[in-house]
């Protein structure tokens, strides 16, 4: 990559069987963007449903969404439609997959990995907490939703009100056998900290110190921030971050390696994706990160 | 003033066991007035009485039930292929033996384009005759070291680039983690591309985009002539997702007066919803023609077996290679036949593996039990791996099975030693169990997979013969009239045009097969070599 490359866009991959609750999630992605241009790539118009009162206009298979977001389907040709995204002017600030209900997130991501100019960071997966265990006990469908579940970086489980408490917190325990590697996240109904996903603002609010934690909205999620002043050990940092006991669930930020290039670093769940990064004095030496306690609620 | 012609022929098999066999065929305004000698045909007033068929054979013209249009638009690129075949203008043109004679044949494309600098692409090549050796981007850089260069494998899953196609594409770099990406010693990738997702980025850059798939007027021309050829008259597009070009350029195709085919074009529900899927065939089906068949849908539901992408039920791959891919969810399959069942829009199932066929059954079953569905014809096509109860359950439940007969001869080897062994390579393509059971069936090529050429693909339902030479399921093999008539009426019926095709008969299309021998006198094991002479298409003559 040439100096004068531009970063890649970042990725990422959002999958889970037909019906977990993917299209609400991305709605509540789009509602609460904050200024970030979205772009949604989907199988078919079909399988989601933007909602209505966020479509701005449609053009030759694009649909306009607010706030300079857009959302196309893909069909049987992902990679052409990654291209086309490299080409749109603005340049999204990000782009969301959205597997059809019986693809493989993690064959998505590695696909993603093929084309230049966008780097897959993290695979995130909707699961219905309600319905998990019998799909995938299913006679045809449950290798493939096994598959979903070992290909996810952070699992987000869905309609955890319907399933009650109990089976939640069964369906935990069972997630730490066959997806042990996920970082596994409640959310409620469908409604994850859009920052989740979207990963966080790089630069926070100048009340959020070192060390220092706001209480998000969302009960069981706290950010902080990390500070770095001098080069630090990026591959070191990442695996930190990612480690089988971490709390921290999503994390982004620019920091100096070891040999002086400015990298930016960003976890989703248990995924971290070290990429170049441009000049940006604003955004250098932080880490911005959003933990999830271990017992929720 | 002769209000009809009477062709005489040596013999004509009419496929209507009321009438098998006649000398003479009547045919007024593209149909069929009468079939059988000349005094029962001369009642109908003066004719006129045409000899040019007197040494020939007649037969239905074949109807080519799975065929893609692709296998017209490939001929604008190198053939590659093992076996020697037959170009659009039917012309012999050599098969290449070997990885020198693949780079040979495309220096020599190469070379008759110097001028214009651009990719050079070949298809048709197929790995399993070449043991465990792999055609590489170093076999290809010796055909250009400046332009790109491709080859499509036969089985359409695979992609060969040359390094200056892969540098372009951004692909020749460290560091690819992908598993259709095979990295050789140096880390880089060796030029092959397994899977669409790999070989797309680099379709375009060797030249192989849109055009290879043949949905526009050139490559439908070039797939008619295949189809004259192969003494086919009505063929269909099962692959080609719907646009208004392609559309618009098949309808102004098939109206020109010497367009000799009837094309039947399902609509794939890729990228829409079932129910949006279902309005727009009700919609096609009003602007069909009579050389144009719009309406039916078709709906993906696994991958193939050589690809390993298929779903197999118990023990699965014969290799221990992982279970295949869904490519649709079983909800939307269900939704799909139901609306199927409503809208009374047939619908045709890709199904390889026998877990796919499962679902399907399962699905249909289900889906009838909500809706009624007189004569819904739905058809499995494919269905490679079905076992005697699954033909059980298809008789009960209604489905036709369109078979890939084919498969025996070109992958029955690899299949028997690497995707499902011996035992179930000899049930593939169960063609004496449809028979038994009553489940009406066709049988068909899938070309460009394989070249279509029902003589061809009836011979290896006759025979089971592997390229290696090994009859491969004695007991599914079928005589000759049965695949006949598979080629015929049978798919004919797997596309709701019996009553117009199919067979020689009073009141059908004139539609013939004109071959230069009779397929019933030949041994069966030479009934692929029956020379065709060309395809009388409703009522017009066109030598091949
Ligand atoms: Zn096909």
């Amino acid at each position: 990559m040439t100096a004068a490359a531009p970063e890649p866009i970042p990725v990422v991959v959002i999958g889970g069987y037909l019906g977990a609750g993917k299209t609400t999630l991305i709605n509540h992605l789009l509602r609460h963007a904050g200024g970030r241009r979205i772009a949604v790539l989907v199988n078919d118009f079909g399988e989601i449903n933007i909602d209505a009162d966020l479509i701005e206009g449609a053009e030759g298979g694009v649909l306009s969404l607010a706030g300079g977001c857009v959302c196309c389907a893909f069909g049987a040709d992902l990679m052409g439609a990654l291209d086309d995204l490299r080409d749109l002017d603005p340049r999204p600030d990000m782009v969301l997959i959205e597997t059809s209900g019986v693809g493989l997130p993690g064959a998505v991501a590695r696909s993603v990995g093929l084309a230049s100019g966008l780097t897959a960071i993290g695979v995130a997966v909707v699961a219905d907490a309600e319905t998990l265990r019998a799909r995938a006990a299913d006679r045809y469908v449950g290798d493939t939703v096994l598959t979903q579940l070992r290909d996810a970086d952070l699992l987000l489980l869905s309609k955890t009100d319907l399933a009650g408490e109990a089976e939640t917190a069964a369906v935990r325990v069972w997630l730490a056998g066959v997806a042990p590697r996920a970082a596994v996240v409640t959310t409620d109904h469908g409604r994850a900290p859009p920052d989740l996903v979207l990963g966080p603002r790089e630069a926070p609010p100048a009340a959020l110190a070192e060390g220092a934690v706001v209480a998000e909205t969302h009960a069981h999620f706290r950010t902080g921030v990390r500070r770095f002043s001098d080069p630090v050990d990026v591959a070191a940092l990442a695996a930190e971050l990612t480690a089988p006991g971490s709390q921290i669930v999503r994390a982004k930020g620019a920091v100096t390696d070891l040999d002086g290039t400015r990298k930016l670093l960003q976890v989703v769940g248990r995924r971290a994706a070290v990429t170049a990064r441009a000049d940006d004095p604003r955004t250098e030496g932080l880490i911005v990160w959003i933990a999830v306690d271990p017992h929720p609620h | 003033m002769a209000a009809f012609t009477v062709y005489r022929a040596r013999r004509i098999h009419t496929m209507n066991p009321s009438r098998p066999t006649a000398t003479h065929v009547a045919v007024r305004d593209g149909r069929i007035l009468g079939v059988g000698d000349l005094e029962d045909l001369a009642g109908w007033g003066p004719y006129r009485l045409d000899e040019v068929f007197a040494d020939k054979v007649l037969l239905p013209g074949f109807v080519e039930g799975h065929t893609h249009l692709m296998a017209g638009g490939a001929w604008r690129y190198v053939y590659c292929g093992v076996f020697d075949a037959r170009d659009p203008d039917g012309d012999l043109v050599k098969g290449s033996p070997s990885f020198d004679a693949v780079v040979e044949a495309l220096q020599r494309r190469a070379q008759a384009t110097a001028d214009d600098g651009g990719p050079v692409a070949g298809w048709g090549f197929d790995p399993i005759y070449f043991g465990a050796e792999r055609l590489t981007r170093a076999h290809l850089d010796r055909v250009s070291a400046d332009r790109p260069v491709g080859v499509m494998h036969a089985s359409g899953h695979i992609l060969v680039a040359n390094s200056v196609a892969l540098r372009l594409a951004d692909q020749l770099r460290p560091g690819i983690d992908h598993p259709g990406v095979p990295l050789g010693d140096d880390g880089l990738p060796t030029g092959e591309l397994k899977g669409p997702e790999a070989m797309i980025p680099l379709m375009k850059v060797v030249g192989l985009g849109a055009q290879l798939e043949g949905a526009d007027g050139p490559g439908l021309r070039a797939f008619s002539r295949l189809a004259v050829g192969a003494g086919v008259t009505t063929a269909t597009e099962l692959g080609a997702p719907f646009s208004r070009r392609a559309l618009d350029a098949f309808k102004h195709e098939t109206a020109q007066a010497d367009f000799p085919l009837r094309l039947v074009w399902l609509l794939r529900t890729i990228g829409m919803t079932p129910a949006a899927a279902f309005d727009q065939a009700v919609a096609l089906k009003a602007e069909s023609s009579d050389r144009l068949r719009l309406g039916a849908v078709k709906v993906v539901a696994d991958g193939s077996i050589q690809g390993f992408s298929a779903r197999l039920r118990w023990p699965g791959y014969y290799n221990g290679a992982p279970q295949g891919l869904w490519y649709v969810a079983p909800e939307d399959l269900r939704a799909i036949y139901a609306l199927g069942l409503k809208h009374g829009v047939q619908v045709h199932t890709h199904t390889n593996g026998d877990e796919a066929t499962d679902l399907a059954l399962d699905c249909l079953e289900s889906a009838l039990r909500e809706h009624t569905g007189p004569d819904h014809r739905f058809m499995l096509q494919h269905c490679q791996l079905a076992d005697a109860a699954q033909f059980r359950r298809m008789k009960a439940l209604g489905f036709g099975v369109n078979l890939f007969a084919n498969h025996h001869f070109y992958w029955g080897d690899m299949h028997r030693s690497v995707t499902v062994g011996p035992e179930r390579a000899e049930r593939m393509n169960a063609c004496r169990t449809a028979l038994e059971t009553g489940v009406p069936f066709a049988i068909h090529s899938d070309a460009p997979v394989t070249p279509m050429a029902p003589l061809f693909t009836a011979w290896c339902a006759v025979n089971r013969l592997t390229a290696s030479g090994r009859t491969l399921g004695e007991a599914q093999r079928i005589g000759v009239m049965d695949a006949l008539r598979a080629v015929t009426l049978g798919a004919a019926w797997s596309l709701k045009l019996d009553s117009e095709i199919g067979s020689i008969e009073v009141g059908k299309q004139a539609d013939f097969a004109v071959l230069g021998d009779d397929p019933f006198e030949v041994a069966p094991e030479r009934l692929k070599d029956v020379p065709v002479w060309g395809v009388v298409q409703g009522g017009r003559v066109f030598p091949a």
